[in-house]
């Protein structure tokens, strides 16, 4: 059976296929590296006792949490080019939305860990006399870390996973070169849509699996 | 903002967010279903199934719906599997969703302590009986508000369904974005009709996680 | 005392490379109640496993009535004449405290609904629970999760009762109120193998004391003999730790 593996091995298409994933991969790494800090700093402005604050950040939070990352890549292009006239290019705008989704994914991990410290460590922590700065650093701090890596981790495969939606706004990447190389080989090998898009899935695997058993990895050495 | 406009392609938009329902959740019960067995194969580990059952929960998670679905829709018709858009979507969905109800299904299972079974074996509760009155009703409590969190999940991921040219709601605003240009009202109507769908599921999930979070069984 | 109601023959169980039971013999007669102490890790809650088939055997065998304990024969079918409680209570958690004592009676004795309930009330009313009924496990307290778990394993009508530590996790004012419980079993003429590091309630409860150590029985005899002549200088070092920590807790207390 033709499985139209061979497409893959013509010319520069492995090249090329790579360099897509590579695209994807930029996006969302730089999406990360914005959400991280904003994140941490949301997380932390969430657990604040002052109900203005909370209101507004659960909203934003819950506003993005609940609308799919399809439909806020949508406003956010369609939103900005059409109706305000600017020109955002499709890649400015995946980072713009995964930073904002990142954001507040990471903020409630931040919230989550704060939260699940329990109370008896900050009250022992207080009955051995210490200072609520070293309270803080010595005892709340290692914890949450060691909670959030494992979870920060985990959101960058999901972060790579959510970039293969911007090729419904346009932007070349893996799934729109796959598409270019099926067609260019129509001809020669009908059957290229499977062996390609194999192969893509094949890819995307290979990037997230590392990434989520070290994540798994450390949430069990770290429990 | 142009109310005739919105009012005229009104029923456009029903009738997307009736199909992405549909599809929706013709998938989610195939997660549930594929969730189930998968689950039942790791926590029995029945020889060989439990290899195979464990790639292709990694094979499901490690890789983005969207292209999953191009692999069934526009690959595996290559080989001889052809399916239309509507039952891809739906096999997609149980595709990646399947390994997030396993996940669900699986911890569920295994937070029951082994003790609690060899209390209902001493009370002479065969295996089955054990399955049905002491472990799946326990199971299900706790991985309840995992399984939520998965339905809220999978029904985002229906946005991604217009990449196989289902007509859902994605579709119709991007079509009605490129025919009319009318993008604030498109986009509008697409917010407030995930609204309409995502909400309800969300909020009865934060309900029921504050209840079974806070009491357990009972009261 | 008559009839023998349950035999180990040769019982050794290992764990890995642990050898936790090793050519074990006991012969209980019905009506008899034995108590069996000893350091932790001794092989006491093992045994009471093996008897209600909850561990294999790597050697040896267990006869009830008469009849070989076959981990997957006979099993589901002994267990109904052998009660055990845990030290953990393990109620189900999502049943109420009566849905606990009807479901095996009715699923797996497949009796009358009516008068499985009637029953378990009685029961409930006799362990000082009948107002506790309809309440669900987590609403109880130490004392009396482990009471209604007694109730449950009572109405399966078995032929013998074991108690694996049923104290151990009990705050101590509690500890009083379930001892009660099994004394009151005990004059009723139950047979019955209890575990426990209570050694006041153990002389008071007990036909005969076993003392075991590395998986032997090191000792076996009336209370009398056991606590005021034990025989061994293991049993005598056991007995004095006790003595020490019982002083201890009254200079504490």
């Amino acid at each position: 059976m033709d499985l139209g593996l061979e497409v893959l091995f013509k010319g520069r298409n492995l090249i090329r296929l790579l360099g897509g994933l590579g695209m994807a991969l930029k996006i969302s790494l730089i999406a990360v590296l914005i959400s991280i800090p904003l994140g941490i700093l949301m997380g932390s402005f969430m657990t604040v006792k002052n109900r203005v604050v909370t209101l507004i950040l659960r909203f934003y939070l819950e506003f993005i949490r609940i609308m799919p990352q399809l439909v806020l890549l949508f406003l956010v292009f369609f939103g900005t080019t059409r109706a305000f006239g600017l020109n955002v290019s499709g890649e400015a705008a995946s980072i713009f939305v995964f930073a904002l989704w990142g954001t507040a994914e990471m903020g409630d991990l931040v919230r989550g860990a704060l939260q699940g410290i329990a109370a008896h460590q900050y009250e022992s922590a207080y009955a051995l006399g210490m200072t609520k700065a070293q309270t803080y650093f010595y005892i709340v701090f290692p914890q949450t870390v060691r909670r959030l890596i494992p979870l920060s981790i985990n959101l960058i495969t999901r972060m790579i996973k959510t970039t293969s939606l911007i090729v419904m706004i346009g932007v070349v990447e893996v799934l729109k070169v796959a598409q270019q190389i099926i067609e260019a080989n129509r001809t020669a090998s009908p059957n290229a849509a499977f062996g390609v898009y194999l192969f893509v899935l094949l890819m995307y695997f290979a990037a997230c699996f590392p990434i989520s058993r070290l994540a798994g990895y450390l949430e069990k050495k770290w429990r | 903002m142009n109310p005739d406009f919105i009012y005229k392609v009104l029923p456009l938009y029903k009738d997307a967010a009736v199909l992405t329902l549909q599809v929706g959740f013709i998938g989610i019960f195939l997660s549930v279903l594929i969730g189930l067995v998968c689950s039942l194969i790791r926590y029995y580990k029945v020889p060989f199934l439990t290899g195979a059952v464990a790639v292709y929960i990694e094979i499901s998670r490690n890789t983005p719906l969207i292209i999953q679905l191009f692999f069934f829709y526009y690959g595996l018709p290559k080989i001889g599997f052809k399916m239309n858009a509507f039952v891809c979507g739906a096999v997609g969905l149980g595709f990646l969703g399947g390994s997030y109800m396993a996940e669900a299904f699986r911890s569920g299972l295994e937070a029951i302590a082994k003790v609690q079974i060899e209390s209902a074996c001493s009370l002479g509760l065969s295996g089955l009986q054990t399955m049905r009155y002491i472990i799946f009703p326990q199971a299900f409590a706790l991985s309840f508000p995992a399984f939520m969190a998965n339905v809220i999940f999978l029904l985002k991921e229906t946005s991604v369904f217009s990449a196989i040219s289902l007509m859902d709601l994605m579709f119709t605003a991007k079509d009605l974005i490129g025919i009319y240009s009318k993008t604030a009202e498109s986009l509008f109507l697409l917010v407030v009709f995930y609204l309409i769908i995502l909400l309800p599921v969300s909020l009865l999930g934060s309900y029921v996680e504050r209840r079974l979070g806070r009491h357990g069984f009972g009261s | 005392m008559t009839e023998e109601i349950l035999k180990l023959e040769h019982v050794s169980k290992k764990f890995h490379d642990l050898t936790v039971l090793e050519d074990l013999n006991l012969s209980v007669k019905r009506g008899e109640v034995i108590v069996v102490v000893g350091t932790s890790g001794c092989g006491k809650s093992t045994l009471l496993r093996c008897i209600n088939g909850l561990e294999k055997l790597q050697a040896g065998r267990i006869i009830f009535e008469g009849e070989n304990i076959d981990y997957d024969k006979n099993l589901s079918r002994l267990r109904q004449k052998i009660g055990m409680v845990f030290q953990s209570y393990e109620l189900f958690p999502h049943k109420t405290v009566l849905e606990n004592i009807t479901l095996a009676p009715l699923v797996v004795q497949k009796r009358d609904k009516k008068e499985v309930v009637r029953e378990a009330k009685e029961l409930l009313k006799k362990m000082g629970l009948e107002q506790k009924a309809d309440s669900y496990p987590r609403e109880l307290s130490g004392g009396q999760k482990q009471r209604a778990a007694i109730a449950r394993a009572l109405c399966m009508h078995p032929d013998v009762l074991l108690f694996d530590e049923v104290t151990a996790a009990l705050d101590p004012e509690m500890v009083h109120e379930v001892l009660e419980v099994i004394l009151n079993l005990a004059n009723q003429g139950r047979t019955m193998l209890i575990v426990t590091h209570e050694m006041q309630f153990a002389r008071a409860v007990a036909d005969r004391i076993l003392f075991l150590e590395d998986g032997r029985i090191l000792e076996e005899g009336s209370p009398e003999e056991f606590f005021e002549h034990p025989k061994t200088e293991r049993a005598k070092q056991f007995l004095q730790k006790f003595q020490y920590e019982k002083r201890k807790s009254l200079v504490t207390t």
